[in-house]
């Protein structure tokens, strides 16, 4: 008997309904990988008894015939989410033994749904980062191994210990934000498929802000019906967050199997700069050649400010973080060091509660606002934004979804240096336009590196189009024949 | 822009976070060099072109009644403060 916890979702839930195996079966076994893996550090805080408990509960509503989209299925929450009675951190100082009062809207709508929380996952502090490496409660090491090596590999990030524990066998899936790249880089660094859904999808009441124009929550599975199915119960209007959409939420798991035939193909030319990795450039050329075998058609586009991304994101994420991360301030909850004045106790308190690269973009954030240089950086910022939001939407008259590489490497060393913050954030080169327009982003596994290591391709489609990314994504996952990319146990 | 050791000084007031002495050049230079990188986007050309603030344009804003739906909750909310008394949050003295 193939082992509960390398089943799929769909798996499970099938499984589940007919009775082969008990929800509280599910969940014990995959609370004891976790225990085997605890040296992976992908959760800051297990929660195995309220998993017991919920299981238990999930088991009486399978009996009575009132079992929910996700009933019994064990995910990971990623530690941004606030949970109630539970602690949420964001991975940093300042919040550790946080215990949130309430619970987001998205934990609370999979618990509705039925699905059983495992914990709260690993990340970067406050979601800042590529690598998992900046984390109070230490780095999270990728499952995935280079041929013949034994040094440890970064999972990416932000959510790191989200795609750790999903390619690890872990967690069936787990929870993960994207405010430039941090569902989809991790997934692409960890063989799993990450969905960002378009900006207003999901509600973000209840999710630690980093950037709010940004941030979004997606889920991340070992599969694309997976990530559908959960994504399905994520999604929808929240009174609480009024940048979430009233629209309604398709059933994004009805188009699969539709395949791809006469749907046309972006290629952008900017995505394929002079030094681009081999393997990345080789890969994305598999993935186009498989979509044309499906019937699709490709056609070359151009996103002309795409090289201007970047250096937008880091004045607009930075600015928007030093104005939600004001909040921490050592009166209301969290950590805080005493003071000799109010303000005093403010600047200790943030000194030592913060790491370095979050205290890195406040400052950098706080400038790009400050008086005299709000036009020339911050409305800059937002002008540039407002063109590469309009480049996608030039080119979405003209093709269906482009196709480019997730990442521009495959996972990194933990020990390789990582002192230059520029060249930290180059590791989203490929997400973060996508994230500035709004629009929604998956990343799917696509091959291996000469070194075994996992390549994601990202698919972007235009606004509230989550349907077509899903049909392309679903497409590229049956041609690289993505259940053969298993994390070496 | 190069950053010097008194802007970082007034930044890191700003933003309430106490950078000591020593760690002030180091600073400087990283977040000089970050500066840097982004002031690349002065060669775009953005005459006549609207802000885009928000994370998407095609949501308009929402309305609704202004009417209390929340509250009396005074021990949930002082739960987490680190120094809750009498039902207020205790901070350093601020008034002579």
């Amino acid at each position: 008997m193939t082992s509960l916890t390398s089943l799929t979702i769909a798996e499970a839930r099938d499984q589940l309904a007919k009775k082969e195996f008990t929800a509280l079966e599910l969940t014990e076994a995959h609370l004891q990988a976790m225990e085997k893996a605890k040296g992976l550090n992908a959760f800051i805080t297990p929660t195995a008894d309220i998993a017991r408990a919920r299981a238990k509960e999930s088991d009486a509503r399978l009996q009575s015939g009132k079992a929910g989209a996700l009933e019994g299925i064990p995910l990971g929450i990623k530690d941004l989410f606030c949970t109630e009675g539970v602690q949420t951190t964001a991975a940093s100082h300042i919040l550790e033994g946080f215990k949130p009062p309430y619970e987001s809207t998205v934990s609370q709508k999979l618990r509705d749904a039925g699905s059983v929380m495992l914990g709260k996952l690993n990340l970067d502090e406050f979601a800042m980062g590529s690598s998992n490496m900046s984390s109070y409660f230490g780095p999270v090491k990728n499952p995935w191994k280079a041929k013949g090596r034994s040094d440890d590999l970064v999972p990416g990030g932000s959510s790191g210990g989200s795609a750790a524990a999903v390619s690890g066998y872990l967690a069936m899936g787990a929870t993960g934000t994207d405010t430039g790249g941090s569902i989809r880089q991790p997934a692409s660094f960890c063989g799993i498929v990450g969905v960002k859904p378009t900006y207003g999808r999901c509600s973000r009441w209840g999710i630690v802000a980093f950037a709010s124009s940004l941030d979004q929550a997606g889920p991340m599975t070992r599969s694309v019906r997976d990530a559908a199915i959960m994504l399905k119960a994520m999604c929808g209007h929240d009174p609480m967050d009024s940048t979430s959409s009233p629209r309604t939420v398709p059933d994004f798991e009805a188009v699969l199997g539709q395949g791809v035939k006469g749907l046309r193909i972006g290629i952008p030319k900017e995505y394929r700069p002079d030094g681009l990795n081999s393997e990345v450039a080789a890969l994305w050329d598999k993935g186009i050649q498989w979509l044309k075998d499906a019937g699709a058609t490709t056609v070359d586009i151009s996103l002309p400010h795409t090289k201007y991304a970047l250096p937008t994101y880091y004045i607009v994420a930075p600015a928007e973080a030093s104005s939600n991360l004001a909040r921490y301030d050592g009166v209301r909850f969290g950590q805080r060091v005493d003071g000799k004045s109010l303000d005093d106790m403010y600047a200790k308190t943030r000194a030592a509660g913060f790491g370095t690269e979050v205290k890195r973009r406040i400052l950098i954030g706080t400038y790009v606002l400050s008086a005299g240089y709000y036009d020339a950086y911050y409305l800059k910022a937002q002008k540039v934004r407002a063109l590469i939001s309009k480049d996608f939407a030039d080119a979405f008259e003209k093709v269906d979804a482009i196709v480019t590489p997730t990442a521009p490497t495959a996972a990194f060393g933990m020990n390789d240096k990582q002192d230059d913050p520029v060249a930290m954030y180059l590791n989203d080169v490929f997400t973060v336009p996508a994230s500035l327009a709004g629009i929604p982003g998956a990343s799917v596994p696509g091959g291996l590196t000469s070194e075994g290591l996992p390549l994601g391709l990202q698919v972007l489609t235009n606004r509230w189009d989550e349907e077509t990314m899903f049909r392309v994504c679903q497409t590229l996952e049956e041609a690289a024949a993505f259940p053969s990319l298993k994390a070496p146990s | 822009m190069s950053l010097d050791k008194a802007t970082i000084r007034k930044v890191a007031t700003l933003a309430r976070i106490e950078v000591p002495e020593a760690e002030l050049d180091a600073t400087a230079a990283k977040l000089s060099g970050i500066l840097k990188w982004i002031e690349q986007l002065s060669e775009v050309n953005t005459d006549n072109v609207a802000p885009m603030s928000g994370g998407t344009t095609d949501l308009a804003q929402s309305w609704r009644s202004d009417e209390v739906t929340d509250g009396g909750m005074a021990d949930k909310v002082l739960a987490n403060a680190p120094d809750a008394q009498d039902g207020f949050f205790g901070v350093p003295k601020v008034v002579e």
